[in-house]
C-alpha cells in the first residue's frame, strides 16, 4: 500500500499542492490530467528524483519520502522509454538484474512479447517494441509499484491496444501500477482506480464509474467530457453490432470488436424531441427526464432509457421542449457517435 | 553543390561563393605552405641521418610518453569533474568554467613561470618534494605537469560537452533501476560520452605533445622534441633543426591520425 499525504512541491513553472492519494496492492491506478498538470513531476516525486517541500510518502507504513531513488522499488517507464542506446535489448532488460540472475532477461522478454528482439539495439525498434522492452526492463527490478508515464501516447492504434492488453496482463498477475495519462480512454480501458489532477491538485478520485458518472466538478466533466459511459458487451451479427448493457441495447459502428467493452458518447450528441424521430442509423429511445441541471453550454438533462444517460441541450431547445423532471421525450443518438473501447483482449 | 531548395538543377557559383572558395584556398595555403616548404627543403639523406640520431629519437620518445602519461593521469580526475560541470549547478560554477579555460589564453612562458613558482625548489610544494630528495624541475614529471597545465582544457571541455549531450533521463532511468551512481557513471554516462571523451583525450595529448614554452621553462633537460628542435636551431641553425622538426612533425601527424581514427570509430545506433 502506497500512501501519499499532502505532498507539495514548487518547481520553476508550476506547483503541486497538497496531493493526497493511496494506492492499494494490485490496483491499476490511473492519474488523469492535461499535459502540464504535473503528472511526470508526480512520478519523479514517487521515484525520489524530486524532493517534496512538504508532505509524506509511505510504503506499507514506512516513510520513504527521502529514501534515495535506488532503494524505493518503484520502477518508472518514461514516455520516451529511456532505453540505453549502447546496449542490446538483452543488456537493457538485464540492467537491474544481479549478475547471477542475468539469464532471466530472456524470460522477461518473452513475457512481454519481445523475445525476438533480444539481440537488437534500441535504435532499431518501433515505438511499440521499445515500450515492451522498457516494461520488461522495469519489471526486472521486481518493483512494488510500476510507474508508467503516458505508455501508449506515441503508439498507433493496433500497437496501443496490444500494449493495453499487455498492461492488463501485467496488472492481473498482481503488479501494482500507477499510470499517468491525459487520455480518458486509458482510464476506461485499464483503471481500477482513477484520480483527476488539475492545476497541481487532485480534484477527484475513485473508481472509474464514480469519476466518470458523477464528475464532481465542471472541470472533471469537461475533462472527461463524457458522462455517458457504460460497460457491457459488443455483439456483432448479420445486421451490424449492438452494445448491450444492463438490459438495454443500442447500435454501435459496424467495425466494433466483439467482446467486453466500454461505450462512450458525448452528451451533446443526444438529441431530444417530442415526436419519434425518423432515420434508421439512429438509436431511438423513449426517455423519462429524471433531473436537469444548468451547465456551461446549456442544460444537462439526466434521462432514464433503461439506463441513465445525459443529454446536453441548448437553453432554447430546453424551453421549447419544456424539459423538466418527469417529462417524457424521445431521445436519439447516432451509432457513429458511440465510441467503443475494448476492455479486454 | 546545391544551393536552392526549389530545383534540383545545379546553379552556377555565385560571386560570394567564389570569393569564399578563394578565401578558403588562401587559408589552406597559409597553413600548408610552411609545412610543405619544410618538407621540400629537407633532403632525404639528412632526414635518414636524423632518424638514426639517438638524441632526436630519445626526445621524440620522451615527448610521446610524457604527453601520454599527462593525458591519462589527468583524465582520472578530469572526467568525473567534466560530468559534474555538465550535470550540476553549484556555487561559482561560472568562475570554474572560466578558470578551466584560462590556460588557453595565458602565454605559455607565463604558464611555465607560474608552474615554476609552485614547483620550484624554493616554493612550499617544491620544498616539500625536495625533502624526499626529489625534484620535478628538469624531470619528466615536471614536463608532464607543464603539458597537462596547458592542455587540460581540451579534455575537460570536450568531455563536458559529451556528458551534456547524454540525456539525463538515461541516467535517471539507470538510478531508478537500482544502480549506484558509480555504476551509472561507468555503464551509462561514460560509454555514451565516449566519443567526446576520446576526442578530448586525443586533443589533450596532441596539445601536450606540441607544447614548447611552458616545458622549456620547467625543464630544458631532459629535452622534449620541441625543446630539442629549438636547441638545434639556436646552436646549429635552420638546416640542422629542419630535419628534426620534419621528423617530429611526421611522427606527431601519424600518431594523431591513428588516435583520431580510433576515437572517431566508435559509433552506436542511437535511439
Amino acid at each position: 500500500m502506497l500512501e501519499v499525504e499532502n505532498i507539495s512541491c514548487a518547481l520553476d513553472n508550476f506547483t503541486l499542492a497538497g496531493i493526497t492519494f493511496a494506492v492499494r496492492d494490485g490496483d491499476y491506478f490511473v492519474m488523469l490530467g492535461r499535459s502540464g498538470a504535473g503528472k511526470t513531476v508526480l512520478l519523479e516525486l514517487l521515484c525520489g528524483f524530486i524532493r517534496p517541500s512538504a508532505g509524506r510518502i509511505r510504503m506499507d507504513g514506512n516513510d520513504i519520502t527521502f529514501e534515495p531513488p535506488g532503494r524505493r522499488l518503484m520502477a518508472i517507464v518514461y514516455q520516451d522509454k529511456a532505453l540505453f542506446p549502447h546496449m542490446t535489448v538483452r543488456e537493457n532488460i538485464a540492467y537491474a538484474l544481479p549478475r547471477n540472475l542475468r539469464p532471466l532477461a530472456d524470460r522477461l522478454a518473452s513475457d512481454v512479447g519481445a523475445a525476438h528482439l533480444l539481440d537488437r539495439y534500441p535504435g532499431t525498434l518501433s515505438q511499440g517494441e521499445s515500450q515492451r522492452v522498457a516494461l520488461a526492463r522495469a519489471l526486472a527490478r521486481r518493483p512494488r509499484i510500476l510507474l508508467l508515464d503516458e505508455p501508449t501516447a506515441s503508439l498507433d492504434t493496433p500497437a496501443r491496444s496490444s500494449i493495453r492488453s499487455l498492461l492488463r496482463k501485467i496488472n492481473s498477475a498482481g503488479q501494482t501500477i500507477i499510470h499517468v495519462t491525459h487520455d480518458y480512454e486509458e482510464a476506461l480501458a485499464l483503471a481500477t482506480r482513477v484520480a483527476v489532477l488539475e492545476e497541481g491538485r487532485i480534484v477527484q478520485a475513485g473508481t472509474p464509474d464514480e469519476v466518470f458518472h458523477r464528475p464532481k466538478s465542471e472541470f472533471v466533466a469537461n475533462f472527461t467530457g463524457i458522462p455517458n459511459f457504460f460497460r457491457g458487451i459488443v455483439r456483432c451479427g448479420e445486421d451490424g453490432c449492438l452494445f448491450e448493457t444492463a438490459g438495454v441495447a443500442f447500435r454501435v459502428a459496424d467495425d466494433a470488436p466483439p467482446g467486453s467493452a466500454c461505450a462512450v458518447f458525448p452528451s451533446d450528441c443526444v438529441t431530444l424531441s417530442l415526436c419519434r424521430p425518423e432515420g434508421s442509423a439512429r438509436n431511438v429511445f423513449q426517455a423519462l427526464v429524471m433531473e436537469t441541471e444548468q451547465a456551461r453550454h446549456g442544460i444537462d438533462a439526466v434521462l432514464d432509457i433503461g439506463i441513465r444517460i445525459h443529454a446536453l441541450v441548448t437553453r432554447s431547445a430546453a424551453r421549447e421542449l419544456d424539459i423538466s423532471a418527469g417529462r417524457r421525450v424521445w431521445a436519439a443518438f447516432k451509432a457513429s457517435s458511440v465510441r467503443v473501447i475494448p476492455a479486454e483482449g | 553543390m546545391q544551393t536552392g531548395s526549389f530545383s534540383n538543377s545545379k546553379p552556377g557559383l555565385s560571386g560570394f561563393e567564389l570569393a569564399a572558395y578563394a578565401a578558403g584556398a588562401l587559408v589552406l595555403l597559409f597553413v600548408a605552405a610552411p609545412l610543405c616548404s619544410l618538407a621540400l627543403r629537407t633532403s632525404l639523406p639528412s632526414l635518414f641521418e636524423t632518424a638514426r640520431d639517438a638524441q632526436v629519437l630519445k626526445s621524440i620518445r620522451l615527448s610521446l610518453l610524457t604527453s601520454l602519461a599527462a593525458s591519462l593521469l589527468f583524465s582520472i580526475p578530469a572526467i568525473p569533474f567534466a560530468w559534474l560541470l555538465a550535470r550540476r549547478h553549484f556555487f561559482l560554477k561560472g568562475l570554474m568554467l572560466a578558470l578551466i579555460d584560462l590556460p588557453v589564453v595565458v602565454p605559455h612562458s607565463t604558464a611555465g613561470i607560474a608552474l615554476l613558482s609552485v614547483l620550484g625548489g624554493r616554493s612550499c610544494l617544491g620544498g616539500f618534494i625536495k625533502r624526499f630528495g626529489l625534484s620535478v624541475i628538469d624531470h619528466p614529471a615536471g614536463i608532464a605537469l607543464a603539458m597537462a597545465f596547458v592542455s587540460l582544457p581540451f579534455l575537460v571541455n570536450s568531455a563536458r560537452e559529451g556528458f551534456a549531450a547524454v540525456p539525463e533521463r538515461l541516467e535517471k532511468a539507470a538510478l531508478n533501476l537500482g544502480a549506484s551512481q558509480v555504476r551509472v557513471f561507468f555503464t551509462v554516462s561514460v560509454p555514451l560520452a565516449a566519443r567526446a571523451i576520446l576526442t578530448g583525450l586525443v586533443m589533450m595529448f596532441a596539445r601536450g605533445l606540441s607544447e614548447f614554452g611552458a616545458v622549456l621553462i620547467v625543464a630544458y633537460h631532459p629535452m622534449t622534441a620541441p625543446v630539442l628542435i629549438y636547441d638545434r636551431l639556436s646552436t646549429y641553425g635552420l638546416r640542422h633543426a629542419g630535419s628534426a622538426a620534419l621528423l617530429f612533425l611526421a611522427v606527431s601527424l601519424a600518431v594523431f591520425v591513428v588516435l583520431r581514427t580510433i576515437a572517431g570509430g566508435r559509433r552506436h545506433a542511437r535511439s
